[in-house]
């Protein structure tokens, strides 16, 4: 391993430890304000929806794709419905990836 | 079969599903990982001791267009941490416990197993003492099942070089999708998802993934922002939602 790879590993995994320990470890110690509270409510929704929008609607990473070619954008349109109507987490993997791959065989055979 | 096995066991069932959706994504991340350049070990120590998915993800794509260590780890920060959040969730059901269990649970927590946990220790049935084991089946299931993946994943990818071309990544679209459209209940939070996903578009070209950490601190300054909005206004409100 070179020596980048070894700082990045050690940095990567010392900040997502630190993440997830800290409120572990000092428990009953911290209070948040409630706008902080209010604030962390938002963050998952905010940071997933932030990094699978751009993987649907720009796949190339080279501007938008809104056009049927684009697998990503057919497979994630119905990964909402399927999610929205079944609330169900593996009815929506599985449904929404067999359309992406039907689709995807279908367009590039 | 002890109490405790069995509650282990259960924990492990429960995320079935979870490991379904981790099972394409960790297979992509390996053959991505080693198309990026990173080397073997360092592609399964990444697996084995960073364990988020998203962030190697990033990581990875981020490595392939030769980004510095500054941005990397700066990226790893904000795409974590909403594991914060989830912490402070599960805080209250773990805080009874020693370090030598607060540790490991803390390591091992993901948004897979904390969906499955929390939904467990809110449940009032199962006897409370057994809830841990419950978590760490629901982890341990989760991480054997991502450090497979990033193997199998890798050995295929220097097996079949065209393998990062199939779309498997599609994968992680799925499973996010899944796990934020029902948390999509209230205005506020709907906002907070268009605004992210909104700017999260506009800002794509920024560099270092800046657009990443731009989106999410919009969303969540939307959804705060409706939320202390619509709090101001509770007669306007009532009308609305009974229209």
């Amino acid at each position: 391993m070179s020596q980048f790879e070894i700082v990045l590993l050690l940095g990567m995994a010392s900040i997502t430890f630190a993440i997830r320990y800290t409120l572990f470890a000092v428990g009953d110690r911290v209070r948040f304000s409630p706008l902080v509270q209010q604030a962390l409510g938002y963050v998952p929704v905010a940071v997933l929806t932030a990094i699978i929008v751009p993987a649907m609607l720009m796949p190339g990473g080279e501007g938008l794709e809104l056009t049927p070619s684009n697998a990503y954008l057919v497979g994630g349109v119905v990964a909402v419905l399927i999610a929205a109507f079944s609330r169900n987490l593996l009815l929506t993997i599985f449904g929404s990836m067999l359309v992406f791959f039907l689709w995807r065989w279908w367009l590039f055979g | 079969m002890s109490a405790k096995t069995t509650a282990l066991l259960r924990g492990a069932r429960d995320t079935v599903p979870m490991l379904i959706g981790a099972l394409p994504f960790g297979l992509i991340f390996g053959t991505l990982a080693v198309a990026s350049g990173l080397s073997l070990p360092a592609t399964l120590l990444m697996s084995a001791l960073v364990f988020a998915g998203s962030a190697q993800f990033i990581a990875v794509s981020l490595i392939a267009s030769g980004t510095g260590l500054v941005v990397l780890l700066l990226t790893t920060l904000i795409v974590n941490l909403r594991h914060m959040l989830y912490s402070a969730s599960l805080m209250p059901h773990v805080r009874h416990l020693p370090q030598r269990w607060k540790i490991p649970l803390a390591f091992w927590l993901t948004d897979e197993s904390f969906a499955v946990v929390h939904r467990h220790y809110l449940d009032p049935h199962p006897p409370k003492e057994l809830k841990h084991w419950y978590y760490l089946g629901s982890c341990l299931a989760m991480y054997s099942n991502w450090f497979l993946c990033t193997l199998l994943g890798a050995l295929l990818g220097n097996a079949l070089p065209g393998l990062a071309d199939w779309g498997l990544d599609f994968a992680m679209v799925a499973t996010f999708t899944g796990i934020v459209v029902p948390l999509l209940r209230t205005r506020p939070m709907l906002l907070a998802a268009v605004v992210a996903g909104l700017v999260a578009v506009l800002a794509y070209d920024l560099p270092w993934k800046l657009g990443l950490m731009i989106a999410a601190l919009a969303g969540v300054s939307a959804g705060v922002l409706a939320e202390r909005w619509l709090a101001a206004q509770p007669a306007k409100e009532a009308i609305n939602e009974s229209v």
